[in-house]
């Protein structure tokens, strides 16, 4: 039978040689090896303190978006919970009141928007989702915690602040959705 | 015994017990660390700098577990286990010699607690009596796991006790006395046992891996097949003193090398130092050959798979008993011939 890579081995069952027999010379051998692994520089990546470096599309933890005049983006449709095959995402939606314009986009909105991230896969789907370019998912990580409570990340987690706004421009490439 | 004499020796006593104590808490930070290096990561390192105090933070640990026993286990013989292998371990560090005496006007301190004229002998018995503990646990356990486990490492100690035994006659033939403080002083400066005797040595070398159950010899506590072996029913600090008590061993054996085979505390040019500064030469000398063959252990350990155990047997006794009685005979016949006999 011709074999499909060039690594495969004829299996013998030839008398062993005395050094073999022994196992010595193959035990010092081994040794050698490991030995030289302890002078080797070694792949650990420190996490809290270091940080490895990701790809541009990677999806970490997500952002709720604002526009350009600091207004939040999300309608409240919940095409983003429909589609999340974890179910991580859940919401309340509510009309905007005369006076609100300044804070949210469209007449409605999430009052209430939450991720459970330890149920969320971050496979992206949301964001394929959404309609209005409002969540993305971003470079950054979930932080650690020992409570699973702390990983239902509410609004005050999401939403990205006015003063600092997260830069998704990234993930608007990966070809998946059209440009606008 | 007089009352100097007694308090000499119970400082020197409470000193080695720390000693074996903190040896065998840092062979455990160490053996992490050197498996690290030798997987190319970087082992413990949270708990203080370099994560030295990953013991305290270990054995720590161990206390707030629940302390628990199963409830079909004979209660006293699973409380005996433990203490048995640790008691064990910790008793033959008693007449190993851990330095050159310190000889002063006042009088002479001697670096070992007993010198007994058959120290030898006294270190083969305790190390018999380790099973003990071994088996005691895994057959209270009333777990068939352990008492695999104990099986197993009652039959690998004893099948391996025979090979070293034969290879510490050999050494005995050659020095004449079963004293280590005899053996280590016929090896003074550099005229150490391994150049005589490198066949003896492996074969010692290797029934000591066994007998301290160490990779490639770990079966008793096999993982894969056994899930613990015979600490498998065992918890918070009795599991504790299993693992110390493996480590003592670990730490005594290594002594015990260095003391049949590596001159103990001699080191070359020995001659040139005399009181204080010999002894410290010398017990410095000692630790640090210690420490060699601590880590030579345990780059074994991270080197080799473990042994089928059909594998062992046919080792120990087909393999190492024949091969240590014919190293007998030669020693026998060398001897024989130096005395002019033939």
């Amino acid at each position: 039978m011709e074999s499909l890579t060039n690594r495969s081995k004829v299996v013998s069952d030839k008398k062993m040689t005395l050094a073999e027999k022994i196992y010595l010379p193959a035990i010092l051998a081994g040794m050698k090896i490991t030995l030289s692994h302890v002078f080797k520089k070694n792949n650990t990546v420190k996490y809290p303190e270091e940080q490895r470096e990701f790809a541009p599309v990677y999806r970490g933890m997500h952002v709720l978006k604002r526009d350009e005049q600091g207004r939040e983006n999300c309608t409240a449709c919940g095409l983003c919970a429909v589609a999340c095959p974890a179910e991580a995402i859940t919401m309340i939606a509510a009309e905007r009141k005369k006076g609100e314009e300044g804070l949210y986009r469209e007449e409605k909105y999430a009052a209430k928007y939450e991720i459970n991230m330890i149920r969320c896969i971050f496979c992206g789907l949301c964001e394929e989702a959404c309609p209005k370019e409002a969540i993305f998912l971003t470079d950054q990580l979930v932080p650690s915690s020992f409570e699973r409570e702390d990983f239902i990340f509410g609004k005050d987690k999401l939403v990205e602040s006015l003063e600092h706004r997260v830069d998704i421009t990234k993930r608007q490439h990966t070809g998946k959705r059209t440009e606008k | 015994m007089n009352s100097t004499e007694l308090i000499e020796k119970s400082i020197l006593v409470v000193c080695l017990f720390g000693l074996s104590l903190l040896v065998a808490a840092y062979s455990t930070y160490f053996e992490r660390k050197v498996a690290a290096w030798m997987q190319d990561r970087v082992g413990p390192d949270r708990a203080g700098p370099f994560g030295i105090l990953q013991p305290l933070a270990d054995g720590g640990k161990f206390f707030f577990k629940e302390d628990f026993i199963p409830e079909k286990a004979d209660k006293w013989l699973f409380i005996m286990g433990p203490g048995i292998a640790m008691f064990t371990a910790l008793m033959t560090g008693a007449v190993i010699p851990w330095g050159p005496d310190y000889v002063s006007e006042t009088g002479t301190f001697a670096m070992q607690v007993a010198d007994v004229n058959i120290g030898i002998l006294y270190i083969i018995g305790f190390l018999s009596i380790g099973i003990y503990g071994i088996m005691i646990g895994g057959w209270a356990s009333n777990n068939k796991y352990s008492l695999f486990g104990a099986i197993r490492a009652s039959s690998q100690m004893i099948s391996y006790e025979l090979a070293m035994g034969i290879s510490i006659i050999t050494i005995v033939m050659m020095t004449g006395s079963l004293s280590l403080r005899d053996i280590v002083n016929s090896q003074h400066g550099m005229n150490w046992n391994i150049f005589y005797q490198p066949l003896c040595f492996l074969i010692f070398f290797i029934c000591s891996l066994a007998e301290m159950n160490r990779a490639p010899f770990d079966l008793p506590e096999c993982e894969s097949e056994l899930i613990g072996g015979y600490h498998t029913e065992y918890g918070s600090m009795k599991l504790g003193f299993f693992l110390f008590a493996e480590y003592t061993n670990l730490f005594i054996s290594s002594g015990i090398i260095v003391v049949l085979f590596f001159g103990g505390y001699n080191f070359p040019g020995i001659d040139h130092f005399t009181g204080l500064t010999l002894t410290i030469l010398g017990t410095a000398a000692f630790f640090l050959k210690i420490l060699f063959f601590i880590f030579v252990i345990m780059w074994i350990r991270w080197t080799l798979p473990r042994f089928r155990f059909d594998q062992l047997m046919h080792l120990g006794w087909k393999t190492l008993i024949p091969l240590s009685l014919i190293n007998l005979l030669i020693t026998g016949f060398a001897m024989a011939f130096n005395e002019g006999w033939f």
